[in-house]
């Protein structure tokens, strides 16, 4: 079975900076059009299924905004 | 569901001082989840430099004192002297450790004192708006130099692995990069190993974290990062230059 992720931004840490939407590798990261309480527009997930568990995005986030979970069967 | 990728109980759970996409958080994390995977969170004392990470001490969760600008080598020197069972750390920035501090790190890295440095390169000042580093590249604009930076008048970038591996007392010496996924899991394992050594009692270790300045470059964080692969990393070689064994 295919393995399966669940990437959660935390909205109100995050600073908009779109380092995880430029590495992520199957492009499913975008920035959400409402801003945080800081005023910045964060980041979001938009084909979770999609997610292939690589970490990058947690990896280049300087704010620690990421984190990343996996599905037990 | 099991988490695949946590975040660390060393940073404190608090938003950072630092612009948008800066890789001072970067480095910030990775030297803070070392610690805690190495279970030294109790045990690191570390020295925060003068610069955007003046306020180190309240993003990472371990006891740590400030010092004067350039001046954390020394105070870190004293530290562990008085503390030899605890693992001490220096994070220091450019301008702080290769201008101002040059002669501080110098003389720790001559002596083989044996605490670690993280030296964040980011080619610039930082928190005082942009000024020129001895880092600084050719032909890189900054407050300073309007035009770009020239050898005429500033002379060439210092490299300061390169310098720091002439002397004898340094244990380890490496320079990694912040600027993609693989290049900070490999600047993760340089950390890991600095503390190692320290750990060992075998010297001085040194890591260079070539970073980001988005702010003060001008550019987008995703853009900075492009920049720093195809304008510092031919300047200022990724590697090791100092292993213990082949010391
Ligand atoms: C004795 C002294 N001289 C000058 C300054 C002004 N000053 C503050 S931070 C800084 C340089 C910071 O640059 P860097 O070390 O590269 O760190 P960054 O902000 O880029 O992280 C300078 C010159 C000061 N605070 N104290
Ligand atoms: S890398 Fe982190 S701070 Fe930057 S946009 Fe993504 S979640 Fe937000
Ligand atoms: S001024 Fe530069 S080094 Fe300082 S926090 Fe902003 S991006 Fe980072």
């Amino acid at each position: 079975m295919a393995r399966k992720f669940k990437v959660v931004f935390d909205r109100e840490r995050c600073k908009g900076c779109e380092l995880c939407k430029s590495f992520c590798p199957k492009k499913i990261i975008e920035m959400d059009t409402q801003v945080n309480a800081k005023g910045y527009c964060p980041a979001m997930i938009t084909e979770q299924e999609k997610c292939i568990g690589c970490q990058s995005c947690a990896t280049v986030c300087p704010d620690c905004a990421i984190e990343i979970f996996e599905e037990e069967e | 569901m099991k988490a695949v990728f946590k975040q660390t109980q060393g940073m404190l759970p608090v938003s950072t001082s630092y612009c948008p996409g800066c890789t001072h958080g970067v480095a910030h994390r990775i030297i803070m989840e070392t610690l805690d995977e190495m279970g030294l969170l109790g045990k690191a004392i570390g020295v925060a430099p003068i610069g955007c990470s003046v306020v180190a001490h309240q993003f990472m969760n371990v006891d740590m004192c400030e010092s004067a600008h350039g001046r954390a080598p020394a105070v870190a020197t004293a530290i562990r002297r008085v503390h030899p069972d605890r693992i001490v750390y220096t994070y220091q920035g450019d301008g702080d450790l290769a201008s101002i501090g040059m002669a501080e790190i110098v003389h720790a890295a001559a002596r083989g004192e044996k605490f670690s440095t993280f030296f964040i390169n980011n080619g610039i000042y930082g928190m005082t708006g942009g000024q020129m580093a001895p880092t600084t590249l050719i032909g890189q604009r900054a407050t300073t130099c309007v035009d770009g930076r020239t050898r005429e008048q500033a002379g060439m970038p210092l490299k300061i692995c390169e310098l720091l591996a002439t002397l004898d007392g340094p244990a380890y010496i490496e320079r990694v990069a912040l600027n993609s996924p693989a290049h900070i899991r490999k600047a993760k394992k340089a950390v890991r190993r600095a503390f190692e050594i320290q750990q060992e009692g075998k010297g001085f270790t040194f890591v260079e974290l070539l970073s980001t300045c988005p702010t003060n470059w001008g550019l987008t964080p995703p853009k900075a990062m492009e920049w720093l692969e195809e304008n510092m990393i031919p300047y200022y070689p990724l590697g090791v230059f100092r292993e213990p064994e082949v010391k």
